[in-house]
């Protein structure tokens, strides 16, 4: 790791203060367990760390039957995982959370966190930049190992996939994120915060260099039945090969609007409308899941060596569904 | 070297480590720039680094302080600056817990903190479950389940399973499954690791195993 400043302000008007305007200058720091390993590996090289853990009001849970649930942005993935109103209210979200198997990571890494970290994709973290691309301009994704890659959204120019396991449930309940920079608070759906890069000046949230995430706003349970359903390689802390997170709206038996969110399939987390057509006015059967799945993978295509990632996104929406409506079905 | 002491003025025989700390110290004299401060948004903000700054830690009970960069990890002070060498470096990327501590009573990756962000917390590494000389029982069940191998993945694995049982005072082996998964054992002793948990939770030794 290159030698570095540390600051740790008291609040986010002094946290955004501190923040350079261009990326590449500073990083912000909160549980650290993505940003120290890119940091050993130079794939960040700032010269200032803002930890922003001081910051007491980016802390805490809070909910009402009313207004939904609001998520400090440093609310650790143990705090999440240990709350018994999400998992009553929001169980996709306390599933995903039960996903991340390491309970050292589950307790430095935070909500924000998960939103914010950056892509898995080898060739990023051995420094080859978001769009991974030899000294001609050639993908080293298209023309390499390409086995954990996107199978979604990967006409180019970017093919990594979005690690978060938060953000699939979180934009299947419809979750807003909130921000702060110099110029005041913003706000947009979760989905609207992930973007494919198209060059590497850009990174891949909407999130400029100066801002943090302040909180996390789910809204108010509507009686949705919901479920995550993640599919990987090992039992032990690892990443998921493909995730869907359902939210099903019902009246009696029948499905009346459906979210049904991938991650792990596309650089951003992937909403499908294509299931969701699938699902509406039905009532939940193995075949009506088994559909669904197919068309969450109807336009999914292999970059090679990853199509065997098409039927794990195929398997991995329809055993949500089930789980949704049936509960304990995996 | 003063500063790298434990406080309590805990006198150490000379080991190989500090012989080789001793004889390399003349190469690195630390240069210490201490800390600026700025003023931004109408408070003054210190700005640590990238020189030493000095860092002051609860380890064990005890303080310990030595002069540090920021960049440097809650890992490598315990390591290299106060020669506590029981937490294990091995992939230093946050994914096998070989060098698992405890951070206020809960399992971390020392790898994966800084060490000037542990400051004011209490941290308890591997050295630190041993009470009066007296093992303590997660260790014990380690030797009597035959839990380890070659041993490099144990201290990190004990310290994961004694936070694990703190939290989970009644595991099934489903539990422990589950609540083990932040620790790799290449060797792969995970069987005798699963018994010593069931054993040190008070449960019949394999009794309620379906392994």
């Amino acid at each position: 790791m290159r030698p570095i400043e540390y600051a740790s302000p008291r609040t986010k008007e002094q946290a955004v203060r501190l923040l350079a305007s261009t990326w590449g200058e500073t990083e912000v720091l909160a549980g650290g367990t993505d940003l120290l390993s890119l940091l050993k590996d130079d794939v960040v090289t700032p010269r200032r760390l803002i930890n922003i853990k001081e910051i007491d009001e980016l802390r805490g849970i809070a909910f009402d039957p009313r207004k939904g649930l609001r998520l400090g942005a440093l609310v650790t993935i143990e705090e999440l995982l240990d709350d018994p109103r999400v998992r009553q209210h929001y169980p996709a979200l306390a599933e995903a959370a039960e996903g991340i198997r390491s309970p050292q990571i589950r307790n430095m890494g935070t909500v924000a966190g998960d939103l914010c970290q950056r892509p898995r994709c080898w060739y990023f973290r051995a420094g080859f930049g978001l769009l991974a691309r030899d000294a001609q301009g050639r993908s080293l994704v298209l023309h390499g190992d390409n086995r954990y890659h996107a199978i979604l959204g990967n006409d180019g120019p970017a093919y990594f996939v979005s690690p978060s396991s938060l953000a699939p449930p979180l934009v299947a309940y419809q979750a807003r994120v909130r921000l702060f920079g110099p110029g005041g608070a913003r706000e947009m759906p979760v989905q609207a915060f992930f973007r494919i890069p198209q060059s590497e000046d850009e990174r891949e949230h909407d999130l400029r260099p100066n801002e943090i995430v302040t909180e996390i706003l789910v809204p108010p349970p509507q009686g949705e039945a919901s479920a995550t359903c993640e599919v990987r390689q090992r039992e032990a802390l690892d990443w998921p090969l493909a995730t869907a997170s359902v939210a099903l709206k019902m009246d009696g038996d029948r499905v009346t609007a459906a979210r049904v969110v991938m991650g792990h399939v596309a650089p951003t987390p992937w909403l499908s409308s294509e299931a969701a057509q699938a699902l509406v006015g039905k009532t939940i059967t193995d075949d009506v899941a088994q559909a669904a799945g197919e068309a969450a993978v109807r336009r999914a295509k292999s970059l090679g060596r990853n199509g065997y990632k098409i039927q794990l996104a195929r398997v991995a929406v329809k055993r949500a569904i089930l789980r949704a409506v049936q509960g304990g079905a995996r | 070297m003063r500063d790298h002491r434990p406080s309590d003025g805990r006198a150490a025989s000379l080991s190989r480590r500090e012989f080789l700390k001793i004889s390399g110290l003349s190469l690195s004299l630390p240069v210490v720039t201490d800390f600026r401060v700025i003023r931004v948004a109408g408070a003054e903000v210190k700005i640590f680094g990238p020189g030493k700054v000095p860092v002051t830690l609860n380890i064990n009970g005890k303080t310990y302080t030595a002069h540090l960069e920021p960049r440097v990890t809650l890992l490598e002070a315990l390591r290299d600056a106060f020669h506590l060498t029981g937490a294990k470096r091995v992939c230093d990327r946050g994914t096998c817990g070989a060098c698992t501590v405890l951070m206020d009573g809960r399992p971390v990756y020392a790898c994966s903190v800084l060490a000037i962000d542990a400051q004011r917390r209490s941290i308890t590494t591997v050295e630190g479950l041993m009470n009066e000389g007296r093992l303590h029982p997660i260790q014990r069940a380690f030797i009597d389940n035959d839990a380890q191998q070659c041993g490099f993945c144990t201290p990190g694995f004990v310290v994961a399973c004694k936070a694990f049982l703190d939290k989970n005072p009644h595991p099934t082996p489903e539990d422990i499954r589950k609540g083990l998964g932040g620790n790799f054992c290449r060797c792969g002793t995970y069987m005798g690791i699963r018994a010593a948990v069931l054993q040190a939770a008070g449960m019949q030794k394999g009794g309620a195993s379906h392994d």
